[in-house]
């Protein structure tokens, strides 16, 4: 007879293992099943950009909590975790796109963020390889970058210091009320079932409405001082919002290597892990509007991965409808990083019946998720 | 015509003459200098494989970094740095 657990967790991506550390700590008796290495999936394809956003006011309520989360993590992070506070630059391309700089500026200082306007001197200052003429940005200085997969590795070791076992290179098959069974015949006896497996959470839990969003990154050789902060251009919010097949967005990102980051696309529909070659065409085509040095940079390595993509762009946190001892923590789409630490406190708090720091009806499977045709 | 006896060119702001067809690597080696980029964790490094593959040589050559110099040869004037 094995082991039973108080929860099990499927997925060591950076929820999975914030959820393992949260749960361990509060004394619960926690086994993750990953099928293949911690950090492996969307937590290593994504850019590891820490940011509040502001899409809706639960996006914002999420993602300022997780960031308050972060800034305390870092100081115990090791080195390895890569953790800088660039801040982000907003990048406003024509004089629409400033008016949206004003509003976010003064929707983020009445909510206690950080945010000043950079006219179009003070963004060609601040980033000297953005083309010339753009009439500015919105600089936030609180957003931070770091590097997901090893900060995942580090957050299951400290579940792991707290008792918690992980079982790596298994799946998990089949689930019933009492226990999970794994591909390699083990039966895992355990309280309750965490669905933290990111795009492939339907596959435990079908009908949940997570669908995979394709995105494809590319980073270049060691340029230092190419790029200063974390560049977006705002224009994203439009191909973030969009729910068509295919977009592409502005975003630059430097690394402590010196190396530079650069993204991003979007794909709905897009199965397979290859490298698109028209994707990547748009994507850098879009860079290169932005900055237009990008083009002379050796580029290292490119890449796809798959976010877990929600209608309404919010999570899924919280019991699984329907399912006795179930939840999910799942559907993270672009925010995974960031919202990975205010994730596994909801849940816990849930599960433990704590006070939650904000208000968890927003992220609950059980809410309406009617897609707005007009966002 | 005869082909001109030696080429010119300055490594680290230090004035070089190779014979023509030299690579930028090996007169980098002739130059004295062993450490012809830093590692990311800020290690020494220079050439091992000679054909391109490794990217050990890589040094800035008339101002583009990430030059592999083993691939290059030196030409008249060629401004190369070692050391980033």
């Amino acid at each position: 007879m094995s082991k039973s657990f108080d929860a099990v967790i499927a997925g060591a991506g950076i929820v999975g293992t914030a959820c393992a550390l949260e749960l361990a700590k509060a004394g619960l008796c926690v086994a993750v099943v990953e099928p293949h290495v911690v950090g492996g999936g969307a937590t290593a394809a994504g850019m590891g950009h820490v940011v509040v956003m502001d899409d809706s006011e639960a996006q914002f309520a999420l993602t300022h909590y997780s960031q308050q989360l972060w800034q305390q993590l870092a100081e115990e992070l090791p080195a390895f975790g890569e953790s800088e506070q660039r801040g982000t630059i907003w990048v406003a391309a024509d004089e629409e796109e400033m008016l949206e700089v004003r509003r976010k500026q003064a929707y983020y200082n009445a909510r206690g963020v950080t945010a000043e306007i950079l006219d179009a001197h003070a963004l060609a200052e601040a980033e000297p390889n953005l083309r010339p003429g753009l009439p500015g940005g919105l600089f936030v200085p609180g957003d931070s970058v770091v590097y997901p997969p090893c900060v995942a590795a580090h957050l299951m070791r400290r579940a792991q210091d707290h008792g918690a076992v992980l079982m790596p290179g298994r799946s998990v098959t089949a689930i019933a009320d009492n226990g999970v069974r794994l591909s390699d015949g083990t039966n895992v006896p355990m309280g309750l079932f965490v669905n933290a497996a990111g795009s492939w959470s339907p596959e435990l839990d079908p009908g949940i409405g997570v669908k995979k969003r394709k995105g494809h990154l590319l980073i270049t050789d060691r340029y230092p001082g190419f790029v200063h902060h974390q560049l977006v251009e705002l224009g994203y919010l439009k191909s973030a919002h969009s729910m068509t097949s295919e977009s592409v967005a502005f975003n630059a990102q430097p690394r402590s290597t010196g190396q530079v980051l650069i993204g991003s696309s979007r794909q709905f529909g897009a199965e397979g892990a290859e490298v698109e070659a028209h994707m990547l065409r748009r994507m850098l085509l879009r860079a290169c509007e932005y900055m237009p040095g990008l083009a002379r940079l050796r580029t290292v390595r490119t890449w796809t991965g798959f976010r877990a993509a929600t209608p309404d762009k919010l999570p899924l946190i919280g019991p699984s409808p329907g399912r006795e001892n179930r939840y999910l923590a799942t559907g993270h789409e672009g925010l995974g990083i960031t919202t990975s630490l205010g994730t596994a406190k909801l849940l816990a708090d849930q599960i433990l019946k704590r006070t939650p720091s904000i208000p968890f009806a927003p992220y609950l499977p059980s809410r309406s998720m009617e897609h707005d045709a007009h966002a | 015509m005869p082909m001109p006896e030696t080429v010119s060119l300055r490594i680290n702001g230090k004035e070089l003459s190779v014979a023509p067809g030299t690579t930028v690597a090996a007169a980098i080696l002739i130059a004295g200098h062993s450490a012809f980029r830093r590692s990311v964790a800020g290690t020494p490094r220079g050439p091992l494989c000679g054909m391109g593959i490794c990217f050990e040589c890589r040094v800035t050559v008339n101002g583009e970094p990430h030059a592999r110099s083993c691939q290059i040869e030196c030409m008249p004037g060629m401004e190369v740095r070692t050391g980033d």
